[in-house]
């Protein structure tokens, strides 16, 4: 049984790693359980993070409000195409994608496959490593919102869908990494060394 | 794990084993040179990177980072004009931006993200860290913190509110005049310094030394 923050390697029933004092467990059962509840809480707040306005931009006293989608839109008509990609890409596809993604790989632990360990693993990594980078929307209005403050000619103020889609991030972060990796592996009895 | 591949090792046997933290699969600790990596025969994850002299580094780029981080917080990051107003802002004012009504949350959320956690994964290393790179043994509670470090590392995101403010850049540029303040490059170069940081930590390494250096056993 093996510790999962240091690596120590310890006799079944062994509770607190010797070396790092982290609780320890040789499988965690409840892994699936989590993945799914922070998954759909996820998916839960990606739903008004896209239909709520994003931004507030007041500009001589006319007021529009622009979404989440808005924003990738207004930035390909400002043709800034690879910043509009950027953000398309970090608060649209990263998201569903990563819904997509955990749902597969969870669905997968299921479903033993050797050959496929290598491409869920590869997968998994990728979805754990990307997910934050979700977070770039938040930062852009958190700076738009506190810097175009200039009385009368224009303001920006934050929407509520700024919250609901860092809750989104935050969950869907959660879900993956309630994923227990190993479970990938466990299929793989040839090779258990 | 079945008893029977266990049952065949002495407890003190059980030292020098490492299981893959990805994989589950058992390896003899191997011995690694400086420079070189030790990788998983099964899932290919990195198991041991050491770097010469990397607690020192360690320690000296986590105080870099946070005289960084300071310097950052209180200057001013970017200014705005337009029409003769100005307006400045500094990194508590983006995290500020959210402060009022429903959106108070986000406002922790953001400082949480690219101020507090940070500060708080990088006191965690010096604390862990510092009296090892000057040969000392650990602290009381230095095993805690350095866990503490690690479990905070996903969630600690200043390089992506760089990125966020190249974007947010991007969408203010037509529509007044900006200037970038010195706290953009502090928080630039407290990033990159992060990036090192974490390149030069070897986990394994670390928690042997940890526990080779404890001082009750």
């Amino acid at each position: 049984m093996a510790c999962h923050s240091c690596g120590r390697v310890h006799r079944g029933g062994v509770i607190r790693c010797v070396r790092c004092g982290a609780a320890l467990s040789s499988r965690d059962t409840t892994s699936l359980q989590r993945v799914w509840a922070w998954m759909l809480a996820g998916i839960v707040a990606y739903v008004p993070a896209n239909t709520y306005p994003m931004l507030e931009t007041t500009q001589l006293g006319k007021t529009t409000s622009s979404t989440l989608v808005g924003g990738v839109i207004e930035l390909v008509a400002y043709q800034s195409y690879g910043v509009a990609f950027i953000v398309f890409f970090a608060s649209i596809v990263i998201p569903l994608g990563k819904f997509g993604a955990i749902s597969y790989l969870a669905l997968q632990v299921a479903r033993p496959d050797p050959q496929a360990a290598h491409s869920r693993h590869r997968l998994y990594q990728v979805v754990e490593w990307i997910g934050r980078w979700s977070m770039i929307d938040v930062f852009v209005v958190a700076l738009l919102s506190s810097l175009v403050q200039l009385g009368t000619a224009v303001t920006i103020q934050p929407g509520i869908a700024a919250v609901s889609f860092a809750l989104s991030v935050a969950f869907t972060m959660l879900a993956a990494m309630s994923f227990d990796q190993r479970l990938i592996w466990d299929t793989d009895k040839d090779t258990n060394a | 794990m079945e008893p029977a591949v266990t049952a065949t090792f002495e407890d003190r046997d059980l030292a020098e084993l490492v299981a893959c933290p990805v994989c589950d699969t058992l390896h003899r600790i191997p011995d690694v040179g400086l420079g070189q990596r030790a990788r998983c025969v099964r899932c290919h994850t990195v198991l041991m990177a050491p770097r010469a002299s990397a607690m020192t580094k360690i320690v000296m780029l986590s105080i870099t980072a946070t005289v960084l981080m300071i310097a950052a917080i209180y200057f001013p990051f970017l200014t705005l004009e337009t029409r003769g107003l100005a307006q400045r802002t500094s990194v508590l004012d983006a995290i500020l931006a959210f402060s009022d009504g429903l959106t108070l949350p986000l406002s922790l959320g953001v400082a949480a993200t690219i101020v507090v956690l940070p500060l708080v994964r990088l006191g965690a290393i010096l604390y862990a860290l510092a009296p090892m790179a000057i040969g000392d043994a650990p602290l009381r509670g230095a095993l805690g913190a350095f866990r503490l470090a690690e479990a905070l590392k996903p969630w600690a995101m200043a390089e992506i509110f760089i990125v966020g403010v190249a974007v947010a850049l991007v969408k203010v540029a037509g529509l007044a005049q900006l200037t970038i303040g010195p706290a953009f490059w502090a928080f630039t170069a407290l990033v990159l310094v992060t990036v090192l940081n974490d390149n030069f930590m070897c986990r394994l390494t670390i928690w042997r030394t940890l526990e080779a250096r404890r001082p009750n056993r």
